[in-house]
């Protein structure tokens, strides 16, 4: 009898579960639970293109509406999975429905960290296209707009708006922008790339109240919108109810596995030893992650070996420039340029006793996909390959 | 809308309808198509939609860009004079019977 698989959230990782379950010739049933009302669709551009009117919402899905049809995919929209009872492999769909599952996938993300300010409730977020739409509305009518948070969806929406001409602040609690993600050096770049295009940054700044049209940080700023990307928490109210092990986000092992055999959890949601961690567990936030995570569930699933061991990448594209992140910098001791920085044309690799960890490319696409190759085959050129511009690091694996 | 013809390794014709300003990169993902993986979702990450693009189609495509001629230097299958990342080419009205070629591997 053919197994079925239910796959409860509907962002990138869903999908491409659900995806790679097909492409791995699974036959069995496949459920899609979406909690949003939209089929799975893309959202990388939402910060990005889509905020600039450069890409349309009918342009934006994951697949087209005849593939679930093609695929055999049943797509459940705009319902939300109430509670998973374990023991008779349920799931409990809010207003009554239910369904079976062999196997079940946790798909289900992370939302929104919410400010708590006086007046909070006038700020606005980005995560869904819902969010999207209504703050693309919002801007096209604002003359000055403060975006609080300097991580990677406030300085993308940042730009966004800077872009289309309006007065721009960013209001960030941290010394420096990004400050969870990359290194001083990088910090330093977006501040002056922002500061080159006219755009206010604010760091160490704290906020002490949201007012009508105004944010309050020490001064008081106007501001017809306020956008708030202050991180995201990891949804594991689900997992934890039916007494699955949550940390910072549903802990998996290395096959993707939850404490349940029967339960898998991927993507932003998920905590998973990550073998660029030192085999410490992380939870990444991304399309690389959310895409890899998925092919080896469905992997596992169709009775293959699969240990999730991919290089983790990460992109951002602010103004004219495309910064690309390869592996894991947590625990560099040296760090070495190539290219040049006041050109906008540069990588910094970051080694750990002369072994390579990361690499961030700011404009050199040649670069990023060179560390992407060296990462995976675990090859660590010498300092002075690295700075040689001349060396093309793709050749070196 | 155009239609796009993408032909696999093994000769599998497949034909469909892609959307005006969709990239022939997801005409095949969102068609469900093997043969075009697209790993970063279409945003020139990867070198993983390489198509050979049909040579009477060559001269109607935009030129390379910088950052598609460093990545289609680092494509699984050989690099032609032909050899596009499926995810560059925005399909326009002026593409309707566009034909695409798959290489036999993208990663």
């Amino acid at each position: 009898m053919p197994l079925s698989v239910v796959i409860i959230g509907g962002g990138q990782a869903g999908l491409e579960a659900a995806a790679a379950l097909r492409t791995q010739k699974f036959d069995g049933a496949i459920t899609l639970i979406c909690e949003e009302p939209h089929a799975p669709y893309q959202r990388p551009p939402l910060s990005k293109d889509y905020l600039l009117g450069k890409q349309q919402e009918d342009n934006l899905g994951l697949r087209a509406l005849s593939y679930y049809e093609n695929h055999h995919i049943d797509l459940i929209l705009g319902e939300r999975a109430e509670r998973i009872d374990r023991a008779s492999k349920t799931v409990h769909i809010a207003g009554g429905g239910r369904v079976n599952y062999d196997y079940l996938i946790l798909a289900v993300g992370a939302r929104n960290r919410p400010l708590s300010l006086p007046g909070a409730e006038r700020v606005l977020y980005l995560r869904t296209l819902d969010e999207a739409r209504a703050l693309r509305e919002r801007l096209a009518e604002a003359g000055s707009v403060v975006v609080i948070g300097g991580g990677f969806i406030g300085l993308e929406v940042a730009a966004a708006a800077r872009t289309q001409g309006k007065d721009v602040t960013v209001i960030e609690a941290a010394p420096r922008l990004m400050a969870r993600a990359v290194s001083p050096v990088l910090s330093d770049f977006f501040l002056n790339l922002h500061g080159t295009q006219g755009v206010k940054v604010m760091l160490g700044a704290s906020i002490t109240a949201i007012e009508e049209g105004a944010v309050v940080a020490g001064s008081r700023i106007p501001a017809d919108v306020i956008v708030a990307g202050i991180g995201v928490i990891p949804n594991t109210d689900l997992a934890a109810a039916a007494g699955l092990a949550t940390g910072n986000g549903i802990v998996v092992d290395e096959c993707l596995r939850t404490s349940d055999a029967a339960i898998f959890a991927i993507g932003d949601g998920a905590e998973h030893p990550n073998v660029f961690a030192g085999g410490a567990r992380v939870r990444l936030e991304s399309v690389q992650n959310a895409v890899d995570e998925a092919k080896c569930v469905a992997k596992t699933i169709t009775g293959q070996s699969a240990r999730y061991g991919d290089v983790p990448w990460f992109w951002t594209d602010q103004f004219d420039v495309r910064f690309q992140m390869a592996g894991l910098s947590g625990g560099h001791d040296q760090q070495i340029l190539r290219g040049n920085i006041a050109n906008r044309k540069f990588s910094v690799f970051y080694l750990k006793d002369g072994k390579l960890l990361a690499v961030d490319s700011v404009n050199r696409f040649g670069d990023h996909i060179g560390a992407r190759k060296l990462l995976a085959a675990g090859v660590s050129p010498t300092p002075e390959q690295l700075a040689d511009e001349s060396v093309d690091l793709k050749k070196l694996v | 809308m155009p239609n796009v013809t993408y032909i696999s390794d093994t000769g599998t014709t497949t034909t469909v309808n892609v959307a005006n300003g969709n990239s022939v990169m997801e005409g095949a993902v969102k068609n469900g198509i093997d043969g075009i993986v697209a790993e970063c979702g279409g945003a020139c990450m990867c070198a993983t939609c390489h198509v050979y693009v049909d040579e009477a189609w060559l001269p109607k495509l935009d030129p390379i860009g910088e950052e598609q001629e460093e990545m289609l230097g680092a494509t699984a299958a050989d690099r032609k004079s032909n050899s596009r990342l499926s995810c560059q080419i925005e399909v326009r009205p002026a593409f309707d019977g566009l034909v695409v070629r798959m290489p036999e591997r993208q990663v």
